[in-house]
């Protein structure tokens, strides 16, 4: 059998064998000792032809029951947001998704120029100094930032809102295992961060006071008390926030955060079960030289003309090994350039409106809801796009029924918070249209 | 196309602008005004039009695989198939939310199942996670499956991690966060793991001994039997690096080398494209023992044949990526193990192989060749004869840009002088390889004849070599608006 991605033929191996002076190219495989050889084929499915490859994928695909055919509601970390065509068109251009990590600056200034433009972005929303050239996701990304702040501060405790997305927060306790330090989760109150519980639990050994802005309920925190509260003992202040909701809402930065972290995945990347997305770090000059993962800087090249280059590899594994700021290797870059061309593409006004336009559709959808005889509208506080509302069944009800009717109504926060029995998260982008927030609600009311 | 690109930020115009969104069809919600940000942030306002010339422009200055060879040591730059993305885009797969119910995911989680499995027949091991974002990730998932195995067992005193002195820098780096000290052991004269070496530092404070084989200097580790012997008699475990494995498929699988942990790079061995530094994926695999300490969720086949994905797993490690890891380039690799089935695959490590080989041996006049055995998939070159003529290896790696290659990995392992580490994959044509290699001639003949035309490369980039040392001394990491 042929195969289109190995283009040997019987000629080059023939010539190749004399070149190399064996017989035949088991030769080369002497070396592995027979009793680790492996005998016989890989228990594996036999090879396809791209025609029944692409049936065989369709049907996979196809057992899927898609947001093209389901209207959702549900957000939780991953959302369903308009994406511009230009997106994936760019993203799909060879030179940028077939080459690897810009070792060679002459010939990847488009990547990381791109990737310049990527940090430039995400300061301008963040209201941060630095930011790299992305993480693996928005939850690695927060505990990276808890490792940054145990490693400037000699600290060894990192204090954590339950209001914090629950998979961030277990992605925190296993890196908090594995670097030794103890993590203290801080109850919620009314949707929001128990100040007062945080002022008892904030203390002098405090490495690192963690929020998340939208929180996981959708609220917006008081940043500008917690501030105070985090700085207070010396710690440092990170803010995991949505970046869209950034392009209305006060950045971080302006309330003190020495971190901010977050998910771009809103910008232009499909839910895609949940990856790849693509995490941000910003941070402050300070902290500049302590930063996970790739940054990108301008210089100029032996004839003054502006360039950009790798920089700051003196934190990096490949120099520092067991001594580097993180074993971060690769990052998400593609998916950095999808996040930056939707941000070129909505720009300054584009992205105040989208912003706008989930504010709004999540606020008519609340008070909707909440006209449903049966649902509670619950927290009264200030919130983005998902809010919280309460039912008198289980979620799993509530969830199977209105699937029946092509609706995925939301998230069951009961899951992760035992007092939240019967309490749904849901989400509204701006492609929800009111209809089908009315055909949500009238789902509701027949239960 | 001119040498320097205006940023998108300098083109911008205000009042332009490249989106359509919605009208709104509700009433106008408000939050409270301390809340809302005083002045915007500054984002480009462009056209489309603008947009798409951008970032055609900044395509047009950087080179990929389908550019041109790639020998990227230990990167496997190989071919990225196309039906792969076509597939990877269906919107069946990137139209779907991770925590829709499971009855609407059942394809979703097929795949995965699936990939599992095929992954753990061809490494050998019992199970496998699809969870890691990366090769270093699952460095340290597995590591911290290790560290939980070993503290279920009572044996807290173990807390050394061996790494050869050829090792990736990750394996080092990814000990440390999983809160392991590192103890590194010297290779000997063949390249090898010193075997009375490693004796030395094995003993009961030992964790693990990670190794990558064949090793970055593209060698098979002919002792791993006796090697893996020696680590378990002292109680520790085997973590295999897969960075390395397009040189085994089908011909050697870790789990049968006596290896306990594996981790595989899907965006070397198994096509997907590397993006420019990501996304990629790193599952990893496991022997039995380990299997309760996994990731969770893990995903299941029930008995009448539905998937789940089972969170029931009291001793495993956590979570250590956000949802079930990067779903769209696991896709991708399904595609391409589906697309070469057993014999496929086989092919690939004898050919990726080969072709090392045959450059090897056609190199070898010309440079120094610290390791004159068979190589694997890779092999390294030693600049140290050019060295001499004034020529180091970074200016070698330059003067072949201006033949439209990308160099091979450089100063990598680091126990080679000026090192070159060549790796052309299984996807390249013989004439590919020759033109390289009459390259990499011609350049040895420049460096004894005429090394300033070597020294000053690159002649033909869009730029010229950047100073790297004022950017770290004095960083400018993003633009500001005068």
């Amino acid at each position: 059998m042929k195969f289109r991605y190995l283009p040997m033929t019987d000629k080059d191996h023939h010539q190749m064998l004399q070149t190399i002076g064996i017989n035949s190219v088991e030769e080369l495989f002497s070396d592995i000792p027979k009793s680790v050889r492996f005998q016989g084929r890989l228990g594996i499915p036999e090879a396809m032809d791209e025609y029944s490859l692409l049936r065989h994928m369709k049907a996979l695909s196809g057992k899927n029951r898609s947001t093209d055919q389901l209207v959702s509601f549900l957000g939780a970390g991953i959302y369903e947001h308009y994406i511009p065509s230009v997106v994936n068109h760019i993203i799909a251009r060879p030179e940028f998704y077939t080459a690897y990590t810009p070792y060679q600056p002459e010939i990847s200034q488009g990547e990381l120029q791109a990737i310049f433009e990527f940090q430039t972005m995400i300061c301008e929303l963040t209201g941060m100094d630095v930011a790299n050239a992305s993480m693996y996701d928005g939850p690695t990304a927060l505990a990276e930032a808890a490792s940054l702040a145990v490693s400037v501060s000699k600290k060894q405790k990192v204090v954590i809102s339950r209001t914090v997305h629950p998979e961030a927060r277990a992605i925190l306790a296993t890196h908090a295992k594995g670097l030794g330090y103890e993590v203290v989760e801080v109850s919620h109150r009314e949707g929001v961060t128990d100040l007062a519980e945080l002022q008892t639990i904030a203390d002098p050994q405090t490495a690192a006071v963690i929020v998340q802005s939208p929180n996981f309920f959708g609220n917006i925190e008081d940043l500008a008390q917690i501030e105070k509260i985090a700085h207070q003992h010396k710690g440092l202040f990170v803010v995991s926030a949505n970046p869209l909701a950034l392009g209305l809402l006060k950045p971080p930065g302006a309330f003190g955060a020495d971190i901010v972290v977050g998910d771009v995945q809103p910008f232009g990347i499909p839910m895609a079960f949940g990856g790849p997305s693509c995490g941000y770090f910003a941070t402050t000059k300070k902290y500049m030289r302590r930063i996970p993962g790739r940054i990108v800087g301008q210089t100029v090249d032996e004839e003054g003309a502006r360039g950009f280059v790798l920089t700051l590899q003196a934190r990096e594994q490949h120099i520092r090994r067991d001594k580097a700021t993180s074993n971060i290797c690769s990052n998400q870059a593609l998916m950095a350039l999808a996040a930056s061309v939707y941000m070129s593409a909505l720009g300054k006004q584009g992205i105040q409106e989208v912003a706008t336009l989930n504010i709004n559709k999540a606020h008519f959808a609340k008070q909707r809801l909440a006209e449903v005889p049966g649902v509670e509208a619950v927290f009264d506080q200030p919130f983005f796009n998902e809010f919280v509302i309460k039912v008198n069944r289980p979620v799993r009800e509530v969830n199977e029924k209105l699937l029946a009717q092509g609706i995925l109504a939301g998230y069951d926060l009961g899951q992760d918070y035992p007092e939240l029995e019967n309490h749904l998260l849901v989400a509204v982008t701006e492609i929800r249209t009111k209809e089908e927030i009315e055909a949500f609600a009238k789902g509701l009311e027949v239960l | 196309m001119g040498k320097e690109k205006a940023l998108i930020f300098e083109l911008s115009q205000s009042g332009r602008v490249a989106y359509s969104l919605p009208k709104s069809d509700v009433p106008e919600a408000t939050l409270p005004s301390e809340l809302l940000r005083e002045t915007p942030a500054e984002l480009p306002e462009v056209s489309e039009l603008d947009l798409v010339r951008h970032y055609t422009e900044l395509s047009r200055r950087n080179h990929g695989v389908d550019n041109g060879f790639y020998p990227l040591g230990s990167c496997t730059m190989k071919y990225n198939p196309k039906v792969n993305e076509d597939v990877a885009r269906l919107e069946g797969f990137t139209n779907i939310h991770p925590y829709q119910p499971e009855s609407t995911v059942q394809g979703a989680l097929q795949l995965l199942y699936e990939l599992q499995q095929d992954l753990a027949e061809i490494t050998g091991m019992d199970e496998v996670t699809l969870q890691p974002a990366a090769g270093a990730q699952g460095e340290w998932a597995g590591l911290m499956m290790i560290r939980a195995y070993l503290e279920k067992r009572g044996e807290t005193n173990r807390t050394k991690v061996i790494v050869p002195d050829s090792a990736h820098g990750t394996n080092p780096a990814s000990a440390a966060v999983a809160g392991f000290q590192t103890v590194t052991v010297k290779s000997n004269e063949k390249g090898l793991v010193d075997v009375e070496e490693l004796k030395k530092v094995l003993g009961p404070d030992v964790a693990a001994l990670m190794l990558t084989n064949p090793n970055t200097l593209g060698l098979f580790e002919e002792e791993i039997q006796t090697i893996a012997e020696l680590v378990h008699e002292a109680g520790g475990l085997l973590y295999y690096d897969g960075a390395n494995a397009n040189a085994i498929l089908g011909i050697a699988r870790p789990g049968d080398m006596g290896f306990d942990v594996v981790h595989l790079n899907l965006h070397k061995t198994f096509t997907t494209p590397h993006g420019g530094g990501g996304p990629g994926a790193g599952p990893v695999g496991v022997k039995k023992e380990l299997t309760p300490f996994l990731p969770k969720p893990i995903v299941r086949r029930s008995e009448e044949g539905r998937y789940y994905l089972d969170t029931d797993l009291p001793d495993s490690i956590g979570r250590v990526k956000g949802f079930y890891g990067n779903f769209g380039i696991l896709v991708r690799a399904y595609a391409y193990i589906r697309t070469m089935g057993p014999d496929g695959l086989r092919k690939v490590s004898e050919q990726a192989v080969f072709n090392a080989n045959y450059m090897m041996r056609r190199l070898e006049p010309y440079f120094d060749l610290p390791f004159p055995q068979h190589c694997k998939h890779e092999f390294v070159l030693s600049g140290k004869r050019q060295k001499k003529q004034g020529v180091r290896t970074l200016d070698i790696a330059k003067r072949l840009l201006d033949f439209g290659f990308h160099p091979p990995t450089i100063y990598f392992p680091l126990i080679v002088e000026e090192c070159l580490m060549i790796e052309p994959t299984e996807t390249e044509s013989k004439e590919t390889l020759d033109q390289f290699i009459e390259t990499m001639i011609q350049i040895a003949r420049e460096a004894e004849e005429n090394p300033e035309m070597v020294q000053d490369a690159p002649h033909h980039t869009i730029v010229k070599r950047l100073d790297e040392v004022t950017a770290a001394r004095k960083p400018v990491l993003r633009w500001q608006k005068e």
